[in-house]
């Protein structure tokens, strides 16, 4: 894997288009982080640096940082809670009720954001308890995210060897909890944390259920973005931009970690 | 069939129970209630993204910019993810794993970059400015929506035909090369077809997400209308409740149909 398989060069039109790609994935985020972090934009780096925008997007914005990582949180939790016991009714049931079942459950992923958001507000917009209140983002976030959840642990539950550790421990007397706590449980873990993660980037990254079911007072991030794209000055949308990076970075290092271990665990 | 061990029925359906109540109460229930909605105005309702030249437009005007955007991505994906697949160079996996990142991105920021590049204060306008010229700007119109588009849809795509190309029998390509097949051949014969199902999966992926986005659109405020937009536009500003669910199950239908179809020819590797 690590031996260069095919060492020739590339034609060089190749390498410039990707220099050029790389180069407009990339020079956007720079951009944003320097505009962030500079005194005043129009007049560039010569302005100087300075961390005011960054205090200023706290003090307008900074409740939304914490509504988004506890929407993402609380969201993860629900869907472990919700997706790993289902993850595995569906692995080990061989009926057709179960394939569809499964089918339905991905479709808010294939179904644009807005038309199930809208679903959602046309049921459940006269409860104003619910409607006012974060849980309604959770929800939305939830039936998005749950899929993902579902199929990654469940493509875990599937391999073979794990059915016949299963059916070890039940052959040494496990009861169902002991041998779904003590054994698949830890062996579909790298599943788990992988599917939690991905769950919790998605959520905290949602925005077109969120703009629809957000109101006033339940703001999440992206929502905040928004708001300080279409009425704050650039600098401070930057340094909110930034505030997102920030939020985000740790967890998409720690998928790529998990990544690496479960490729060491199982082997290439 | 396969080991005689299987936990019981009443085991399993008690196991996905909370996840199927759950799903029922908050998608099944309320989008069964969004596909009836329509019917209290008449039938005719249904068909208001047809019949209607306002939607008409709007829906076809996201079908182009989604088929284009979608191969566009596929063309410049498969050629950045095959050269960083095979180019060695110091940084390599430190650049794919930067790529990846506006996978995270809501649509939002990425219509904020085409601002910061293209808009009235971004960085083309300066440029064009220092140079000379007149500020340019394309960040509010079809340009700056197909680039910000091409934009979160491009890592996907990258970062897929880079673990395609990685994975890659390459004897087979060895073979083609030692009986003198040109590089364009190699390309044609051995690429093409290895690369097929990816290029389905990935493709419908992206077609899917391109009808459907909405915050990008939001944000750059665009003058070429989506139907995204379109249907946020009915519902919020004129409360045309019915009508906003027939656009949402005209859209909802036209996605899920390409998924199913990319599901059907190509197999597991679809969502």
């Amino acid at each position: 894997m690590s031996t260069p398989r095919n060492a020739r060069q590339a034609p060089w039109l190749l390498i410039a288009l990707t220099t050029l790609v790389a180069f407009f994935m990339l020079a956007p985020i720079a951009l944003s982080v320097m505009t962030g972090l500079v005194v005043n934009y129009s007049k560039g780096l010569a302005s100087g640096l300075t961390t005011r925008w960054l205090a200023e997007v706290w003090q307008l914005y900074g409740g939304t940082v914490a509504s988004s990582l506890w929407i993402a949180l609380l969201c993860v939790v629900g869907n472990l809670l919700l997706g790993v016991p289902c993850a595995y009714a569906l692995a080990r049931s061989p009926s057709r009720a179960a394939r569809w079942f499964e089918e339905l459950l991905t479709l808010p992923v294939a179904v644009p954001g807005l038309a199930s958001a809208l679903a959602l507000i046309l049921a459940y917009g006269t409860l104003s308890g619910f409607r006012q209140s974060f849980a309604f983002i959770l929800v939305g976030h939830m039936v998005f995210t749950l899929p993902f959840m579902v199929r990654t642990v469940g493509a875990a539950f599937r391999k073979g060897e794990l059915r016949a550790l299963e059916e070890a421990a039940r052959s040494l007397g496990a009861s169902f909890a002991q041998r779904f706590l003590g054994v698949l449980v830890p062996a579909v873990l790298p599943a788990i944390v992988a599917g939690s993660l991905m769950v919790f980037t998605l959520s905290v990254g949602e925005f077109n259920l969120t703009w629809m079911l957000h109101t006033p007072l339940t703001r999440t991030l992206p929502v905040g973005l928004a708001d300080s794209y279409a009425s704050m000055r650039i600098e401070i949308g930057s340094a909110y931009t930034l505030v997102f990076l920030i939020v985000i970075l740790p967890v998409l290092w720690g998928l790529q970690a998990i990544g690496a271990l479960i490729e060491k665990h199982h082997g290439t | 069939m396969r080991s005689g061990f299987a936990p019981s029925r009443t085991l399993l359906l008690a196991c996905a129970a909370p996840a199927a109540a759950f799903f029922a109460a908050f998608w099944l229930l309320p989008v069964a209630r969004l596909i009836a909605l329509p019917a209290h105005q008449g039938w005719a309702t249904y068909f208001a993204v047809l019949s209607h030249g306002r939607y008409l437009q709007s829906l076809l005007q996201t079908l182009g910019l989604s088929i284009v955007v979608t191969l566009a991505t596929l063309v410049l994906g498969a050629l950045v993810g095959i050269t960083l697949a095979r180019q060695r160079f110091a940084g390599r996996r430190l650049l794919l794993s930067l790529l990846t990142l506006p996978l995270s991105f809501p649509g939002v920021i990425v219509g904020f970059f085409m601002i910061l590049l293209g808009g009235r204060q971004g960085l083309v306008a300066d440029l064009s400015a220092h140079l000379g010229g007149e500020r340019i700007t394309f960040a509010y119109g079809l340009t700056g929506l197909f680039l910000a588009y091409l934009y979160f849809s491009l890592p996907r795509a990258i970062t897929t035909y880079t673990a395609a190309a990685e994975a890659m029998d390459a004897q087979l390509e060895e073979a083609a090369r030692s009986l003198g097949a040109s590089r364009w051949r190699v390309a044609r014969d051995v690429w093409m077809p290895e690369l097929a199902p990816t290029t389905l999966a990935c493709g419908a992926i992206v077609f899917a997400t391109a009808m459907g986005a909405f915050g990008t659109a939001f944000t750059l405020a665009s003058k070429f209308e989506v139907l995204p937009i379109t249907i946020y536009n009915e519902f919020t500003n004129y409360a045309n409740f019915s009508l906003a669910a027939s656009l949402s199950i005209a859209l909802g239908l036209i996605t899920w149909l390409v998924l199913w179809l990319a599901r059907r020819v190509g197999g597991k590797e679809a969502f």
